[in-house]
């Protein structure tokens, strides 16, 4: 089969390679439809995150038709229309058993700090992705979704991360009715998060970031107000001025491990790798929040150490809560938004990318080109 | 004001907000939030039909965090560890647990040395390494390299310059090293 892999950081290529088999009984493979590339593909890209082997298949959202299912299988079949969780997850260690999917236990040989993700280095377990023509979906009776008829693919795939991502960055900032958030980052998830914010109750939603066609995305996809942070020499004062001194009550973290708007922090992190992220944007949020406030992170950090402001954090009173999103929880309660119009997950698509250009596909996405703010990745048997 | 003990009042009424945002409110109550509670058992929702799930077959001394008391039994099988850089990562799994730095910093560098040796492999083969076509460079004529960082007022664009050298320093580091190598003869 025809597959993206990594050659080393800043490469990628399209080549052969062997058309995965089952290898567990409750295995399923997938012949993949769509898949897109994630601001957090761009981690590996740039070589952040420890263990990004030479050769591995990236690509945690996809969607495909099931091809061949493995003989414990009872929930899906070959010729099912699939949406299928970024997270690889049992259903029933001790973290699954409590919803906590994003933190499986019994998927993730190479870490006990995070679960299994597919396509995302073997820290998170080893798991080629789906930026590929096929891929292996363990536990195929636990994660994969039928995707309803009245879906469409684009919609579909944007459903297996970003959109729940988002969401459940807004549900982590516990908002309550009337209150200020601001969102940084205004990538898919930064933008989900602001639209799920609304939906929460907020009062008033504000997102900051850097690249203005993106802030106009925010402005009409979001109805949100924004802040260009290059535009501020200090751009926590500018937020505390507009909020009349009190700070935010929610601030909701969808930048992560690569965030600019500091130098120092962006080159010790992102390029000389001595960070587990640039902690520009978690220092902006700590700093943003108002005392007793929550901030909510959904952006990814690797994991070694980050120069990250905690004793304002502490002083401040803050609640921090973040975790990798648990997809399939979200699923219900998004398909009936999206069937009431509250959502229409694809309108943050820009571009569409056959698989053999995917390197290209992957500059463009890196250097923020061309207006980019969502590459879908179709493959040529698609 | 932040000196008294009144919230600064909001420009938008929740009444106005409804009317302009479709859907606004319709979470309001915590309950219908899916994540709330943090965390909830709903078996019905996970369709796994064990409690512990059958062994998928080890084929290979899999490498595995020190911190899990046994192999899972479900984990990814492609890229096995190979060469120098396959060594290193043996190394930070047998000796350091998640909570050493010296762990993630032993596989970052794995992951280096794996980037240079399988350069080097690719030469012997028919299809070496290209960093041009491989780092998508040719997209910045096709796709407005110029006009989408030119008067923007982007923040990344004072750092874009670095990207060739750390794309590019291993190679000229090789090429270098492969013009000595062979004056020396």
């Amino acid at each position: 089969m025809r597959a993206m892999v990594y050659r080393g950081p800043y490469r990628v290529r399209v080549e052969e390679k062997d058309t995965p088999a089952i290898e567990h009984p409750n295995d399923a493979i997938v012949r993949v439809t769509r898949a897109a590339i994630c601001g957090s593909d761009l981690h590996l890209y740039h070589g952040m995150m420890p263990d990004t082997r030479v050769g591995f298949t990236f690509g945690h959202e996809f969607i495909g038709e099931v091809h061949e299912v493995g003989p414990s299988v009872q929930k899906v079949k070959p010729g099912d229309r699939v949406m299928v969780p970024f997270n690889v997850f049992c259903g029933t260690c001790f973290f699954c058993a409590r919803g906590l999917y994003s933190n499986c236990q019994n998927v993730n040989p190479n870490a006990t700090a995070v679960g299994g993700i597919y396509g995302y280095s073997h820290t998170c377990g080893g798991y080629d992705g789906g930026q590929a023509e096929y891929v292996r979906v363990p536990f195929a009776d636990v994660g994969p979704g039928l995707i309803p008829e009245w879906l469409d693919d684009d919609d579909a795939v944007l459903l297996t991360d970003a959109l729940p991502t988002g969401y459940f960055g807004a549900q982590l900032g516990d908002i309550v009715e009337g209150d200020v958030v601001v969102v940084y980052g205004a990538g898919p998830v930064g933008l989900f998060a602001a639209r799920s914010a609304w939906l929460m109750g907020a009062g008033r939603v504000i997102v900051v970031d850097h690249l203005d066609y993106r802030l106009d995305k925010a402005r009409e996809f979001a109805h949100a107000e924004t802040v260009c942070f290059t535009e501020h020499g200090d751009v926590v004062l500018h937020l505390k001025h507009l909020t009349e001194g009190l700070g935010a009550d929610v601030v909701i973290d969808a930048v992560g491990a690569e965030a600019d708007g500091n130098l120092l922090q962006h080159v010790t992190a992102a390029k000389l790798k001595l960070q587990g992220g640039s902690p520009v944007a978690l220092n902006w949020a700590i700093d943003t929040v108002r005392k007793g406030g929550t901030v909510s992170v959904v952006g990814a950090y690797g994991p070694l150490f980050s120069a990250v402001k905690f004793g304002d954090a502490m002083n401040k009173g803050l609640t921090l809560r973040m975790n990798q999103c648990p997809v399939k929880r979200q699923w219900p309660r998004l398909l009936e938004h999206i069937r009431n119009g509250y959502f229409k997950p694809s309108d943050v698509v820009t571009h569409h990318i056959p698989l053999e250009h995917i390197p290209e596909g992957y500059h463009m996405f890196s250097a923020k080109l061309d207006n980019c703010i969502k590459p879908i990745v179709v493959p040529s048997a698609a | 004001m932040t000196y008294t003990p009144q919230k600064p009042r909001l420009a938008e009424s929740s009444d106005k907000l409804r009317a302009r945002i479709p859907g606004w409110g319709a979470d309001l109550d915590p309950a219908d939030r899916p994540s709330v509670p943090r965390e909830r058992f709903a078996p019905e929702e996970s369709g796994a039909h064990w409690e512990y799930p059958d062994e998928q077959p080890e084929l290979w001394p899999r490498e595995r965090s020190l911190e899990h008391t046994r192999l899972p039994p479900v984990f990814g099988t492609t890229c096995p560890p190979k060469g120098l850089s396959g060594a290193i990562r043996k190394l930070a799994y047998a000796k350091y647990s998640e909570g050493r730095a010296a762990h993630w910093l032993l596989l970052m560098a794995g992951d280096r040395v794996d980037a240079l040796e399988s350069a080097l492999r690719s030469m012997l083969t028919l299809r070496p390494d290209n960093p041009v076509t491989q780092t998508g460079v040719l997209s910045e004529g096709k796709r407005h390299g110029m006009s989408s960082r030119l008067g923007h007022n982007r923040a990344d664009v004072k750092h874009h310059w670095m990207d060739p050298i750390i794309v590019g320093a291993p190679w000229a580091g090789a090429a270098a090293a492969t013009y000595r190598l062979f004056r020396r003869r």
